[in-house]
C-alpha cells in the first residue's frame, strides 16, 4: 500500500497522490477535512523553489528537441518546434515523445500545440481542441476581469473575440487585447529563450527514504534522463558523473561512475550505475539523490557504446542523407527492398523503408546485378549449374523467356542466361 | 648498461609505443567477421571499426562480398546502418536478403564521379551515423586514402571497407589493415599482408558459401555452353 500524501497551501490541499484520492481526499479539500478522511496523510508544504527547479529541469531536458525553449512560470514550458518537426517525424510523433519523456522524468503534463506560443499555452491550460471553444478561465485574466466577463455572459474565447475591440480595451485594459492578438498571431510575442546551465546538476527528493539499490536506481534513472536531454542539446557526452545520496543528518554517500569514452545514453549509464550500486551497502536510508556531471566531451555521433546511441545516430543519419542528396542529387542515394516480381531486374526497388516481399526466389540469386545485362560470347564461360526457367511479363509487353545458369567466368562465379538473342551476363555471386 | 626493467615497462605503459612481434591486443573495436579462422588473425578479432580496411580482389564475383556479409548481417540485425558507396554493380536486394541482411538498413550511394565518391565517403565516415561503409574507389591515390583513413578514425563508429583491384597491393597505403583475396577452389584464399602486429606468412583458406553447392540436384558436370546438358531455350 502506497503512502498517501498531499501538497498543502493555505491549509487546503493543492494536489494529492492516488493513495490519498482513494481515501476521499481531493484537491481543494480543507486540510482538517483531509485529515479526518486520511489520518495517515503526509503533508508537504508547497515549495516554490522546488517547483521552479522542476520547471528548469524539464526545460533543460527539452532543449534536445529545439534550441528555442522558454519558461512560462509557474507551470508552463514552451517549445518552438516548427524547425524540429521534420527531424522528429511530425507533430504527433514529437508530442508522443514529449509525453513519454515527461512521464519517464516523473512528470505529468498537459500538452498542446498551437500556431503561436500563447495559443499553445492557452490550449494546454484549457485542454481544448480549438481556441474558440476554450473556457475564458484558461487565458488567465485578472480575477476582477474574469468575474466581469462571466457577468456579461462571456464563457469562451470565441465569445470574447466577438466583442468589439474598443470595448475590450475600455473595460479590461490593453493587456487582454494584446494577449488575444498574440494568441491569434496578429501581434508578435517576443520570448526570452531558456539558457540551459553550463554544467549539469540535478536533485531529486525521494518521496520516502530508501535503502534498496533498485529503488535508488529507479530514482537515479530520472536524473539520467535529464542528463541525456541536457547532453543531446549540446551534441555532447560525458565520461562520468557523480551520484550523491543524502542521508539523515546531512551525511552522504558519493558514487563516481566513469566510462572510457564519452556517453550520453541513459541505458548505458544505468547499466554502469547498477554495477556500482550492487557493490556498496547503504548504512542508512537515502532521502534525496543528486547527480552532477562535468567535463562535456563532443560525441560528434562517434563512439556509440556497446549498444549505441540509436537516437542520435538516426538524427545524424538523416542529416547525412540530406547532405549527400543535396550535392549528388536525390536519385543517387537510395535504399533497397525486394519486390514480388519474377523478372530479376524488377525484383527489387530503390526505395528505403518499404516492406519488401518475404517470398524467396526459387533459385540462388547473385549479390551483384548487372544493369543492363551484358552480352556474352559462347566461349566466355563454363556452365556449372542450371537451368532455372524464368518466363514472365507477357502482360506488359516486356516479356522475358530466359534460362538462367550458374557459370564460371574466369575466376568469377556468374549468373548468366540464355534468351532468343543469345547469352547474357546478368549477375555475379560475389 | 643496465636499464631497470620496471622503468622501461612504465614508459611502455605510459606511451603508446608500438612493439613488433606480437599482435596488439589493443582497444580496437571490431565486428566479428563470422569466419572464425579469419577473426583469429584480425587485430581485435574482427573487422575493425574506426579504421580503414582495404580488401583487394582480382575480380568481382569471387566471393568478396560473402567474406564480409556475415558481419554486415549481424550489424543490420542490431539496427546498424550500412552504406554502399559507388558499387561496381547494383547490390541485388533478393541476394542480400537471402544472405540475412535487413534491407531497410542498407543505403546505396551511387556517386557519379571519383571526386564526388571521395567526398561522400568522407562525409559518411565523419558523420558517424552508420556502422559500416563499403566503398569501391579503384583509382584513389595515396593522399586521398590518407584522408579516408583519417575520416574513418574521426568517425570511429564504422567498419570502413575499401575494395580495390589486386594491383593496388603494389602501392603503399595508409590503411592499417590490408587483405588480398584470391579464389581457391570453393574457398577464398585470404592473404593479410598488412596488419598491426606481426605479419602473417601464409594465406588463410576461408570457406565461403557458393551457390553451386546450394543448387544441389541441379548441379551439372562442367559443361560446354553448346552442350545438350543445357536445356535449349524456346525458339
Amino acid at each position: 500500500m502506497d503512502e498517501s500524501w498531499a501538497v498543502v497551501e493555505n491549509r487546503s490541499v493543492l494536489v494529492c497522490n492516488g493513495a490519498a484520492e482513494a481515501l476521499g481526499v481531493r484537491p481543494g479539500s480543507a486540510l482538517t477535512a483531509a485529515w479526518a478522511l486520511a489520518p495517515q496523510l503526509r503533508i508537504l508544504p508547497r515549495d516554490a523553489a522546488a517547483e521552479a527547479g522542476a520547471l528548469e529541469a524539464i526545460a533543460t531536458w527539452a532543449c534536445q528537441f529545439t534550441a528555442k525553449v522558454s519558461l512560462e512560470p509557474p507551470q508552463g514550458v514552451l517549445l518552438e518546434v516548427a524547425g524540429s518537426l521534420r527531424l522528429f517525424g511530425g507533430i504527433a510523433r514529437l508530442m508522443a515523445r514529449l509525453r513519454g519523456g515527461l512521464a519517464d522524468l516523473g512528470f505529468e503534463g498537459q500538452l498542446a500545440a498551437g500556431p503561436t506560443p500563447r495559443a499553445a499555452l492557452w490550449l494546454a491550460r484549457g485542454g481544448g481542441e480549438t481556441l474558440q471553444a476554450l473556457p475564458i478561465g484558461a487565458i488567465g485574466p485578472e480575477p476582477e476581469a474574469l468575474a466581469l466577463l462571466r457577468r456579461i455572459g462571456v464563457r469562451t474565447l470565441g465569445e470574447l473575440m466577438q466583442l468589439p475591440r474598443a470595448g475590450i480595451t475600455a473595460r479590461f485594459g490593453q493587456g487582454l487585447l494584446r494577449d488575444l492578438d498574440r494568441a491569434l498571431g496578429q501581434a508578435p510575442e517576443p520570448r526570452v529563450f531558456f539558457v540551459p546551465p553550463e554544467r549539469f546538476k540535478a536533485q531529486l527528493e525521494l518521496p520516502a527514504p530508501v535503502m534498496e539499490a533498485d529503488r535508488v536506481l529507479f530514482a537515479a534513472r530520472r536524473l539520467l534522463l535529464q542528463l541525456e536531454g541536457f547532453l543531446a542539446a549540446r551534441q555532447a557526452g560525458v565520461r562520468g558523473f557523480t551520484l550523491s545520496l543524502t542521508h539523515r543528518h546531512k551525511r552522504s554517500t558519493v558514487i563516481d561512475v566513469g566510462s572510457a569514452t564519452p556517453h550520453r545514453d541513459t541505458e548505458h549509464w544505468q547499466r554502469l550505475l547498477r554495477e556500482h550500486l550492487g557493490a556498496i551497502v547503504l548504512k542508512s536510508p537515502a532521502e534525496a539523490i543528486g547527480l552532477e556531471a562535468a567535463g562535456l566531451a563532443p560525441l560528434a555521433g562517434a563512439a556509440p557504446g556497446l549498444f549505441g546511441d540509436a537516437r542520435s545516430e538516426a538524427e545524424a543519419w538523416e542529416r547525412l542523407t540530406e547532405r549527400l542528396q543535396a550535392r549528388l542529387g536525390g536519385a543517387v542515394v537510395h535504399g533497397l527492398a525486394t519486390h514480388a516480381e519474377h523478372r530479376p531486374e524488377r525484383a527489387w526497388r530503390a526505395a528505403g523503408g518499404v516492406a519488401g516481399t518475404d517470398e524467396m526466389p526459387p533459385g540462388p540469386r547473385p549479390l551483384w546485378l548487372l544493369e543492363p545485362p551484358r552480352r556474352l560470347g559462347e566461349g566466355e564461360f563454363v556452365l556449372l549449374a542450371g537451368p532455372e526457367r524464368i518466363e514472365s511479363g507477357w502482360w506488359d509487353g516486356d516479356d522475358v523467356a530466359r534460362d538462367y545458369f550458374i557459370a564460371a567466368r574466369g575466376a568469377s562465379l556468374a549468373w548468366i542466361y540464355r534468351a532468343r538473342e543469345g547469352w547474357f551476363l546478368h549477375g555475379l555471386f560475389a | 648498461m643496465a636499464v631497470p626493467t620496471a622503468a622501461l615497462e612504465a614508459v611502455l605503459h605510459r606511451h603508446p609505443v608500438w612493439r613488433g612481434g606480437r599482435m596488439v591486443q589493443s582497444p580496437v573495436r571490431a565486428e566479428p567477421s563470422g569466419h572464425a579462422g579469419l577473426d583469429r588473425e584480425l587485430p581485435g578479432g574482427g573487422w575493425p571499426a574506426g579504421a580503414l580496411t582495404e580488401i583487394l580482389c582480382a575480380s568481382h564475383g569471387i566471393g568478396e562480398l560473402q567474406l564480409v556479409l556475415p558481419a554486415l548481417a549481424a550489424l543490420s540485425r542490431r539496427d546498424g546502418r550500412i552504406a554502399w558507396l559507388a558499387p561496381p554493380h547494383l547490390p541485388y536486394a533478393p541476394g542480400l536478403a537471402a544472405a540475412g541482411l535487413r534491407l531497410e538498413f542498407l543505403t546505396v550511394v551511387r556517386a557519379p564521379g571519383r571526386r564526388d565518391a571521395l567526398w561522400a565517403a568522407e562525409q559518411v565516415l565523419r558523420a558517424g551515423a552508420c556502422r559500416a561503409l563499403l566503398m569501391w574507389l579503384p583509382r584513389a591515390g595515396y593522399g586521398e586514402l590518407r584522408r579516408l583513413a583519417l575520416a574513418a578514425e574521426a568517425g570511429a563508429a564504422a567498419v570502413a571497407l575499401l575494395f580495390r583491384p589486386l594491383q593496388a597491393a603494389q602501392e603503399s597505403s595508409p590503411a592499417p589493415l590490408r587483405l588480398a583475396l584470391e579464389p581457391d577452389g570453393g574457398q577464398l584464399a585470404v592473404r593479410i599482408f598488412k596488419r598491426r602486429g606481426a605479419q602473417l606468412a601464409v594465406p588463410l583458406r576461408i570457406p565461403i558459401p557458393r551457390p553451386v553447392h546450394a543448387v544441389g540436384g541441379a548441379l551439372l558436370s562442367p559443361a560446354q555452353p553448346r552442350s545438350q546438358a543445357a536445356r535449349p531455350c524456346p525458339a
